[in-house]
């Protein structure tokens, strides 16, 4: 009896709203996500290996992992100047900008593929200039620095290829580390920033050993939260990837191909991989969240 | 994902912004942040928004609107406000439903029901579609009986009536409900957590019913969030492209919502008319911004005065 859980409250409703909240949440949500661990725990160990684990499938999770990671590095780095600028600076068009930042979260994933390509392409309007001198900077990159392996960007073009990937994954993230940025930083007490004058520091002091430090824990949160959106991304992706298996084809897009290819068992296998990776990231960005609210409260 | 950084509560903290400070950095610093920022900005998300309405008007007005002569450019407009007729209000009562039994009562188990809530935002779009296919597919749970037709009175049942749920509407409605699934629900919970209950306890103690409380004093103070969460709802339901793209099938005219009508015609190389139909999503989408903004300056000067 759910019923038997409440603290008497003399507003009615309770076993109403609860009892349609729990059936609705188990029919729409539950029942189908256990249905594809339940799918896989019908495999065999080795079936299952075989299938999460196989060279092409290993690519695919390198791809998606590594340059989801990249995108969300990027994002925290142009997020963070971003939100800065939204909430320290007033510049005619701020609130322009501000409500231009949800865009990604708007606009389906689909026009933004499409839209990229558009504009990445050899032919397209920054293609056109930027895939010569991506071509050419890379190379340099690759000398200058020999001690990373550059071997899967060497020969890359811009659009159907890691590069497009990696544009992608930036477009739909951006929003996540502004976003949660933002209210922080506009909580922030000015006076921290006089002390840290009045004892002395210099702005760049101030900057990196008093506000960064601040901002940090919001900044790891949105950096999750950008990652945690990346990996699972499929509609911007997969029109500006060029999707060459083991080189640039992201996971989401090889379940959908063992998907076509009726394979249903072996797209349960990396999906269930994706569904642990995703609810261990959940779980992290609710601990990070837990960890950035008593750090505030301080 | 996309609730947590946007709800109202914490919107209200923005306010106040730009207001001048005492300390500030020196001038070429400001100047040097606002350049990057405003560069990015510009690069990653004017240019993309650009390049929509240009694609689609490269041949001119004339091929552009042209482009929606089409039948199945029609029964694609048409499929897409079905889904969202049904997907948002399904889950705008679900919404009120679980802010009801999580902000107004004591229960256990609270704060496991709210992440079980925000889980659809967790999984990715193609698994949310994978999820039904191992359900309703013909490899699946209930696929044997849905069109097989072998199990003796369900399966017949289901054959007369000729329902079929992957590779058809309800699929798409199912995969689109599961998609869009917390966004009211996560607009509503903080607001009514942190409105309180003294409201509706004044309205029982001078003789409402609970229907009337709700009604009369709940709805109307939730009533901004409430939009807030439906728009966004309503923007992703007719935007979504992964889960439906597993469980469409892609029939031409028939399970095509406009998001899979544009990859269509853009594997055609038919780039106006694909552009031409991405153009009405992109205008949705500046919609939604548009509402979305008005609705935050209204809570905000609503909580001023």
């Amino acid at each position: 009896m759910p019923l038997a859980l409440s603290k008497r409250s003399v507003l009615p409703g309770f076993g109403l709203s609860l009892g349609f909240t729990l059936a609705y949440l188990g029919l729409i949500v539950l029942i189908p996500l256990s249905a594809a661990f339940l799918k896989a725990a019908g495999m065999s160990w080795s079936d299952f290996v075989a299938a999460v684990a196989s060279p092409r499938v290993l690519a695919a999770y390198r791809v998606t992992f590594g340059i989801s990671l990249l995108a969300a590095l990027v994002n925290a780095f142009f997020g963070g100047i971003v939100a800065w600028v939204l909430v320290r600076y007033s510049f005619p068009g701020r609130r322009l900008v501000d409500a231009l930042v949800d865009l990604p979260f708007a606009l389906p994933t689909a026009v933004a593929g499409i839209a990229l390509c558009a504009l990445y392409a050899r032919n397209g309007w920054v293609g056109h200039w930027l895939d010569p001198l991506w071509a050419g900077g890379i190379h340099r990159l690759s000398v200058w620095v020999p001690w990373i392996d550059w071997s899967g960007w060497l020969g890359t073009k811009i659009a159907y290829d890691r590069p497009g990937i990696f544009l992608a994954l930036t477009f739909i993230g951006l929003p996540f580390v502004v976003r949660t940025l933002q209210p922080v930083l506009a909580e922030l007490e000015p006076e921290l920033e006089e002390a840290a004058a009045t004892l002395g520091a210099n702005r760049w002091q101030t900057m990196t050993r008093v506000i960064f430090p601040e901002l940090l824990p919001a900044l790891i949160t949105g950096f999750a939260l950008a990652f945690a959106r990346a990996i699972g991304e499929y509609g911007s992706v997969v029109f500006i990837a060029g999707n060459q298996p083991r080189h640039s084809e992201i996971t989401p897009l090889l379940i959908i191909t063992k998907l076509e290819q009726y394979d249903y068992r072996g797209a349960t296998a990396i999906a269930v991989v994706m569904l642990v990776a995703s609810f261990l990231l959940l779980l992290l960005i609710n601990l990070l969240q837990k960890w950035s609210r008593r750090y505030y409260r301080l | 994902m996309a609730g947590v950084a946007t709800s109202l509560a914490k919107q209200a903290g923005r306010e106040g912004a730009g207001t001048p400070r005492v300390i500030r950095n020196p001038l070429w610093v400001r100047i040097t942040f606002l350049t990057v920022a405003l560069l990015f900005v510009a690069g990653f998300l004017v240019l993309p928004l650009a390049a929509v309405f240009a694609e689609a008007l490269r041949k001119g007005a004339g091929a552009y609107f042209h482009s929606f002569a089409d039948p199945d450019v029609h029964s694609a407009i048409r499929l897409t406000l079905l889904t969202a007729a049904i997907a948002v209000p399904a889950n705008l009562v679900f919404g009120v439903a679980a802010a009801w039994c999580i902000a107004k009562f004591d229960f256990g188990g609270k704060s496991l029901l709210i992440t079980l809530i925000d889980l659809p935002f967790a999984v990715s779009p193609v698994i949310s579609g994978l999820i039904y296919m191992l359900i309703f597919g013909l490899q699946g749970w209930l696929g044997p009986y849905l069109g097989a037709g072998d199990h003796p009175w369900l399966g017949s049942w289901i054959n007369a009536h000729d329902i079929k749920v992957m590779f058809a509407v309800p699929g798409i409605v199912l995969a689109t409900i599961f998609v869009t699934f917390p966004f009211v629900a996560r607009e509503l919970i903080p607001l009514m957590q942190s409105q309180g209950n003294d409201e509706e306890y004044a309205a029982l103690t001078l003789g409402a019913s609970g229907w009337q409380t709700f009604w009369r004093v709940t709805l109307p103070n939730i009533k901004w969030g409430l939009f807030y969460g439906v728009i966004l709802c309503n923007a992703r339901a007719m935007g979504e492209f992964g889960a439906v793209s597993v469980v469409s099938g892609k029939i031409r005219g028939e399970t095509t919502t406009m998001p899979l009508h544009v990859e269509i015609l853009y594997n055609e190389n038919n780039s106006v008319a694909a552009f031409a139909v991405a153009s009405l999503l992109a205008l949705l989408a500046l919609l939604t911004l548009a509402l979305k903004t008005f609705i935050e300056w209204r809570h905000a000067e609503s909580r001023a005065g």
